[in-house]
């Protein structure tokens, strides 16, 4: 089942974009070198290497300031977003009321209303985990709707012949039944929160990659700017691979199983 | 003595949108304790309806239910209940699945899991103690399932088509071992199935019941001897003279439609 086996897995499907990777860097190298693009456009990948080895201080402490909202902005959003799923599933007056209301918060660009919370509650910290928690927010809430709705009404049946009380069914029977979507709301939520900390300090920050990405654009220091968003991207993977080692060990007998089903 | 379960001109109609359904009308049966009686029926004759309104899971339009002399009025927890599919939760071991019963009744857990090791070598799972659904076959989720529903030792065990799924090889295999389960703990059996052997080897009474609405056709008393060899069982005349009446009944109903 899992395990070993994955992890050789992993290894063995890691040669193709690892070989394209390389592709990449031997074309982008070769153009720069070739001078088929200015430097101060596309810098060379060694221009972009040396750099994290002179600011690499400089970023670790831009890093570290993104990288806190992201996660508090994730968690805050997993915390509201499932309690709103719960609050959805089980009553039909909370679900008329919110649901559509969620619906509405959606298609308003986020983007668009990052100022506002820029007036609102300065520029510390605040609005940009305001924006992840915004942003990560609508895709925890419909899989955990989702989730919640997909048990099967035998095992509500199963449940109430064994005279359980509704804590006990939420608990032992919809909550697990329900991890496996949930999971799959999360892997979206975690992505989604590092954009929304990353946009959040674009409209008014004075630290984090996102002001950092500004200032090298603005001083057209294109290392620095490829560094950021490379750092960026790091961010996201490392994230989003964290949560699904968290759903290997949460949920082996799931995993195993689409495991066979790809089989 | 009380009844272990008793319905006294139940009915039960379905109502939606477009249509009216009568699922079960006028029907009155008594089951008396230690009894293992079959419901025999087509599908859509209101069999399982029958067994889910017995345990409180479908409430009756009309007529009355008493299980262990006391109404129904809500979902029951003196039952044992197997549904046609297992019904496990893939995400527990076997031995997970049969404990579930102790922890949503809050049973002593030593002595639980005393009765789940008992019940898993009865049932032939020694072994699979630790094996999720998905790993086992079939027949041995559903022998899964018949353990966690006799975990709590209930006066009566209600099964709805529980072989259903089955291939018939596995399915008689099955048929063996409930009845010896049976015999083994003496609890009082309502099982749903829409074979004619099967319910006739089963059981001591099979009640045939005919659809729309679902009635009780007639009710056949089995006789048959309380050692029951499969074989044997099979090949009687017994036990065909039975059949031949369960099917001149279901398809005399065939014939009005």
């Amino acid at each position: 089942m899992a395990g070993s086996g994955s992890i050789r897995d992993t290894l063995e499907g890691a040669w193709r974009p690892a070989l394209f990777l390389l592709g990449v860097l031997v074309l982008w190298s070769a153009s720069t070198a070739l001078g088929w693009v200015k430097p101060y456009l596309v810098p060379s990948p060694w221009a972009v290497v040396a750099e994290f080895h002179h600011d690499g201080a400089l970023l670790a402490k831009h890093t570290e300031i993104t990288l806190f909202e992201t996660v508090v902005g994730f968690v805050v959003a997993v915390a509201v977003g499932l309690a709103f799923a719960v609050a959805i599933v089980y009553s039909r007056t909370v679900e008329r009321t919110l649901y559509p209301l969620l619906l509405v918060a959606q298609v308003i660009p986020k983007i668009a209303v990052a100022p506002l919370f820029v007036v609102w509650l300065g520029f510390g910290i605040a609005p940009k985990i305001l924006v992840a928690v915004l942003i990560a927010f609508f895709p925890v809430v419909i899989s955990g709707v989702a989730g919640l709705r997909t048990v099967d009404p035998e095992l509500l049946d199963l449940s109430a012949t064994m005279g359980a009380p509704q804590w006990k069914t939420f608990l032992k029977i919809r909550f697990p039944a329900a991890l496996p979507q949930i999971f799959a709301g999360l892997k979206v939520a975690v992505t989604l929160a590092v954009t929304g900390a990353v946009v959040g300090e674009f409209v008014g920050a004075n630290q984090g990659l996102g002001y950092l990405l500004l200032i090298a654009n603005g001083n057209l220091n294109a290392p620095l700017l490829f560094a950021g968003l490379i750092v960026m991207s790091l961010i996201g993977i490392v994230l989003f691979l964290l949560i699904e080692i968290a759903e290997k060990f949460a949920l082996p007998w799931h995993v195993s199983r689409r495991r066979d089903l790809l089989a | 003595m009380t009844d272990a379960l008793r319905f006294d001109e139940l009915g039960c109609t379905f109502r939606s949108k477009r249509q009216v359904t009568v699922a079960l009308d006028g029907v009155s049966l008594a089951v008396a304790p230690g009894e293992f009686v079959s419901l025999l029926g087509p599908s859509g004759c209101g069999k399982s309806t029958l067994l889910k309104i017995a345990a409180g899971l479908v409430a009756q339009t009309a007529g009355s239910v008493t299980l262990l002399g006391r109404p129904v009025r809500e979902p029951q927890r003196d039952i044992g209940f197997v549904f046609q599919r297992a019904a496990l939760l893939e995400w527990r071991s076997t031995r997970k699945n049969i404990l579930l019963q102790a922890e949503m009744r809050d049973l002593p857990r030593a002595r639980a899991e005393e009765r789940a090791d008992q019940l898993i070598a009865m049932a032939g799972l020694r072994g699979f103690e630790s094996a999720y659904p998905h790993e086992l076959s079939g027949g041995m989720q559903q022998r899964v399932a018949l353990c966690r529903a006799l975990l709590h030792e209930p006066p009566i065990l209600l099964m709805d088509e529980p072989f259903g799924a089955l291939d018939a090889l596995t399915r008689e295999q099955m048929n063996v071992e409930l009845y010896r389960i049976y015999r083994e703990t003496g609890t009082t059996i309502v099982f749903v199935t829409h074979s004619i052997p099967e319910a006739i080897y089963l059981s001591n009474r099979v009640v045939v019941m005919t659809p729309r609405p679902g009635r009780i056709a007639e009710i056949l008393d089995v006789g048959l001897p309380v050692e029951r060899d499969y074989g044997t069982t099979m090949a009687s005349p017994q036990l065909a003279a039975l059949a031949d009446r369960a099917r001149a009944l279901l398809g005399a109903s065939a014939h009005q439609e």
